[in-house]
């Protein structure tokens, strides 16, 4: 991936943590999925204002034994996976801004 | 319930977390359904800061599942607010009402809110017997354009009927009429006590005929044969399971801050204006006996031919005096399944039959 990549949760979704888990509701569908402690320190840091990678340097590198690389791969594969169910937003722009996709959503 | 949410709830359940609450906001109601269990005078309710206060603790104790119930949740002036804050939190948030205050703009309203789903109650097809039941002329054509308002916003709605003597025949219709507006739809064949022990309102039950009828209705219950089985042999392992989720990772909240089991459950357990929530779900005595409950202490159920497919209610059997014992109703619910008559159901033909002869011995002795 060239460019930086802003991720967010939806506001659609409900959400939980479990122990080391988080249990997250779809709102467009009511599916029910849960992230595993990996993909919950992703979640809980996807506040739209930092890239993907900043928060694998920042949350998973420096906690977990893995290789850089190999990390933003699976976080990549992760995000996808979960805006294409809408429970995240993807840009290549932060998410914050007054005219984000994030704020449409309010 | 699914695989996934199984899962979630035996986590849950070991780690202490009370997934799912139910919070009436009000008992005051804009219906006078005739089965309700409620007195629908307000006592005191929670105010809105009172509540948000009570979901803050809510959110951290890590419940996940939100009811908001009544009454009627839309006779709140506050309740949009209220909702808005339960969805900042990230509950998924489950409504039930009688509907007949939403308009379009509500409807919109609550699908910005991203609320998981509205349950309308909705007794008959046909306004006159709906209608008699809620003492509300015109709240059945109410309740039906609100839902159709829900469903032009997306919104997934579960129509549920409460089977009673005066709408026993028409359950399949209501079901119909559910599918045909888009929406999911529910059965309760259960009359509750009311809250205050009076249990009058029980008359409504339909009669085992009608009963029987239903648990062999293929469309509602699905395998027919698999369903009306007789029960299982129970095993040792069996006897260790818990008789129900109330108060181990469920639990209600009356407008008053009373903390009970369950909303079928009415056993005092802690109030959240005097004390905070976690500490009443970790510590309330009340809930630490329920939780030591399993199958095996029920004196007459565990011996029960019925104990490993009864849906024996805790609650209905603290109604009925004693949280340990056997629920009358679901012990009506079994045989009417099954043909078969629960321990409790044969006790109380031998102390009847008993009573019988004593009569007859009397009149003998009347006449001679």
């Amino acid at each position: 991936m060239t460019c930086k990549l802003y991720v967010a949760r939806s506001r659609s979704v409900a959400s939980r943590k479990l122990g080391e888990e988080t249990m997250i509701m779809s709102g467009l569908d009511s599916t029910l999925f849960t992230l595993d402690e990996v993909a919950t320190i992703i979640w809980e840091a996807a506040d739209g204002s930092k890239p993907l990678e900043e928060i694998v340097d920042s949350k998973i590198c420096t906690q977990f034994k893995v290789e850089r690389a190999e990390a933003l791969r699976d976080a990549e594969a992760l995000v996808e996976g979960l805006a294409g169910h809408g429970i995240l937003l993807l840009s290549s722009e932060s998410l914050t801004g007054a005219n984000s996709p994030r704020k449409a959503e309010e | 319930m699914s695989g996934l949410m199984q899962e979630m709830s035996a986590k849950a359940l070991k780690l202490g977390i009370p997934l799912s609450v139910q919070i009436d906001l009000t008992y005051r109601c804009n219906e006078r359904c005739v089965h309700c269990y409620l007195d629908h005078d307000d006592h005191g309710e929670m105010s809105t800061s009172e509540i948000k206060n009570l979901l803050d603790e809510l959110a951290s104790a890590g419940v996940f599942f939100l009811t908001l119930s009544g009454g009627e949740i839309l006779l709140r002036k506050d309740f949009f607010e209220i909702l808005e804050y339960a969805r900042k939190l990230t509950f998924c948030v489950k409504l039930k009402t009688n509907a007949i205050l939403i308009r379009a703009a509500e409807a919109e309203r609550i699908r910005s809110l991203s609320v998981d789903s509205v349950q309308v109650s909705i007794y008959s097809h046909r306004p006159e017997v709906h209608d008699a039941i809620t003492k509300v002329p015109g709240s059945l054509k109410r309740s039906l354009d609100a839902i159709r308002f829900l469903k032009a916003h997306g919104l997934k709605v579960i129509v549920a009927d409460v089977l009673m003597r005066q709408n026993a025949q028409d359950y399949a219709h209501v079901r119909a009429l559910a599918a045909e507006l888009g929406a999911e739809f529910t059965l309760d064949p259960t009359i509750t006590p009311k809250m205050d022990g009076d249990r009058s309102i029980l008359d409504l039950n339909v009669r085992e005929a009608a009963l029987q009828k239903v648990f062999r209705d293929e469309s509602l219950i699905g395998n027919v044969e698999e369903f009306c089985a007789p029960p299982a042999k129970a095993d040792e392992e069996a006897l260790e399971a818990l008789p129900c989720s109330a108060g181990h990772t469920a639990c209600y909240i009356s407008p008053y801050g009373d903390v009970y089991p369950c909303v079928q459950f009415p056993l005092p357990s802690g109030n959240v204006r005097r004390s905070c929530f976690l500490d009443i779900w970790r510590y309330s005595g009340a809930l630490k006996e329920v939780r030591s409950i399993r199958l095996r202490d029920l004196p007459t159920c565990s011996a029960c031919t019925h104990v490993m497919g009864c849906t024996r209610c805790p609650g209905l059997a603290y109604m009925e005096g004693n949280m340990r014992g056997p629920s009358l109703q679901d012990c009506e619910k079994s045989f009417a399944r099954t043909g078969i008559p629960s321990t409790n159901l044969l006790s109380q033909a031998a102390s009847t039959h008993g009573l019988v002869q004593i009569q007859a011995v009397s009149s003998c002795s009347t006449v001679d």
